[in-house]
């Protein structure tokens, strides 16, 4: 079975970009990640898409199509959904693809358009993750869904709001340089608290923003990358996915997300490494409880202890395990469709040190990216590792 | 797995449209023969693959797992902002609705509610609703 390296990583700015279609923004992105790659677009033999929301912000089903010929390819594309998580499924396809031998050179990667949408409309566009009969027709939000799960969580394993803020002023705090994300600024844990409440007990502040942008990757095989020569040195270790109850109500533990578990389980085994080999990562923050429940699932920390994490200074910078250098969601921006891409670009980028956060791990080889669809009824983990 | 080949048809068990009508008298619930609960539309029950499944009566009142008081809301539930969203366990199943005739200040984890339909709900639609009991 052969490898799969990172040959090149492209990223829009993440944010409001006012009047620009879904197509340009991933176009921006592709060309990007085949410039980085320094490839020929007439090799990439599939484009792995993903996007969650595109029929209702732009009324525009059937993208994958439209995005191959945005970014100039010639190959057929297939659209991935798995709500939030359907840039990391799109990678992980593509990673299956190239280790099976069927192809040498994948695009993946995704997109989001959001902003154009009302705050309400895009709060009933999110609820289409959740489970349609037993908790949107009952009013269940998305960061409603989050709430639930973080009351629960603070019930069973105690911790309370400002431990949350916590992780939101260390998320905003790791973005502060990072030029495609949507909140270079910090936020206190004093403004995290203060912020007014979406979904008790969570704020503006737990919740990250609506964001357009999109992401992609170049994978190709180690023997494509030989070949060409490529400066290709991360590539992807180990990939795994878990799956659960569509409905938080149907979950034996409303504050425990296994689905993360399982699939970092899997991606472990493929890479042959245990949790404690992890130096950095990207966790899938979309609420502050959700990059909690991410540690604990991931195997950083055991259930309740990963809810002290920030506040102890143990995933921040300066900490034993940074977690979201990027920004996370929380400060980078959450353009679900393109998120999971996004989380693997910059973890690509702090591997080879080319991000201005990687020197905060100048010496790391081991990373993980984790990726979540709904209330983590999907997950995806990857792992990166800097190559021999 | 029941099927045609069997000459055997696989129950059906009723419509979610059905269940959630029954909630004004009652309500119910899905029982496998290994005793996990589950709720229609059901072939099979996810937790072990039983196709057998019985209706069983809800037990009238469960106990509040979790809640949120929702502020942002979808257009539908606009109006009714804010209001308390509620997971509540009834033993072998829990149902997610919305918390009538209580402030968020004053509902806590382990209250004691009882589920209700009403049947005209903010999109129009039947909306699960609990109260205190």
């Amino acid at each position: 079975m052969t490898g799969v390296r990172v040959a090149g990583v492209g990223l829009t700015p993440f944010g409001r970009h006012e009047g620009r279609e879904g197509r340009d923004l991933f176009a921006e992105a592709a060309l990007s990640a085949l410039a980085d790659a320094g490839v020929e677009s007439g090799d990439v033999e599939h484009l792995n898409y993903g996007n969650f929301m595109g029929a209702l912000a732009e009324r525009q089903g059937h993208q994958a199509p439209l995005m191959v010929e945005a970014a100039g390819l010639r190959c057929p594309g297939t659209r991935y959904e798995e709500a939030c998580a359907s840039a990391g499924v799109a990678v992980r396809e593509a990673v299956r693809a190239i280790r099976s031998g069927e192809a040498d050179m994948l695009l993946a990667g995704g997109m989001e358009r959001m902003t154009n949408l009302s705050t309400a409309e895009v709060t009933e566009s999110l609820a289409v993750a959740a489970d349609e009969l037993f908790e949107v027709r009952a009013g269940v939000t998305f960061p409603g869904a989050y709430a639930l799960m973080a009351r629960a969580y603070f019930d069973r394993y105690g911790g309370d709001r400002e431990d949350l803020a916590h992780v939101a002023s260390k998320n905003h705090s790791n973005a502060l340089n990072n030029e495609y994300a949507q909140y270079q600024r910090e936020v206190t844990v004093e403004e995290v608290l203060d912020a007014p409440t979406v979904a008790s007990p969570l704020g503006l502040f737990d919740a990250c923003p609506i964001t357009d942008g999109a992401s992609a990757l170049v994978l190709v095989s180690d023997e494509y990358a030989a070949e060409h020569d490529l400066d290709a040195p991360v590539s992807v270790a180990g990939t795994g996915q878990g799956g659960d109850r569509a409905a938080l109500q149907d979950r034996a533990d409303m504050a425990l997300t296994p689905a993360a578990t399982d699939a970092a389980d899997e991606a472990y085994a493929d890479a042959g490494i245990t949790a404690d080999d992890v130096e950095v990562a990207e966790v899938h923050d979309c609420f502050t409880i959700a990059e909690v429940a991410a540690l604990e699932s991931l195997g950083f920390y055991e259930p309740g202890e990963g809810i002290g994490a920030a506040r102890r200074g143990e995933t921040t910078r300066d900490g034993d395990l940074p977690v979201n250098l990027s920004g996370g969601l929380k400060a980078k921006g959450h353009p679900v469709g393109a998120t999971g891409g996004s989380q693997l670009a910059e973890m690509t980028r702090i591997l080879r040190g080319d991000h201005p956060n990687s020197d905060a791990v100048p010496d790391a080889t081991v990373g993980l990216t984790h990726n979540a669809g709904g209330t983590v009824a999907s997950a995806v983990v990857h792992v990166l590792e800097v190559a021999e | 797995m029941t099927g045609e080949g069997e000459g055997e048809e696989t129950p059906r068990n009723g419509s979610y449209e059905e269940w959630v009508d029954a909630l004004a008298e009652g309500g119910f619930y899905l029982e496998c023969g290994d005793g996990h609960g589950s709720l229609p539309p059901r072939r099979v029950c996810p937790e072990c693959g039983y196709t057998d499944l019985a209706e069983r009566a809800l037990p009238g009142t469960g106990t509040v797992a979790t809640f949120s008081e929702v502020h942002v809301a979808a257009p539908a539930f606009a109006d009714e902002t804010p209001y308390v969203t509620a997971v509540v366990d009834f033993g072998p199943v829990r149902l997610t609705g919305v918390l009538r005739d209580v402030s968020a200040d004053e509902v806590a984890i382990g209250d004691s509610v009882a589920p209700d339909v009403e049947p005209d709900g903010p999109d129009g639609r039947p909306l699960v609703v609990f109260r205190p009991a």
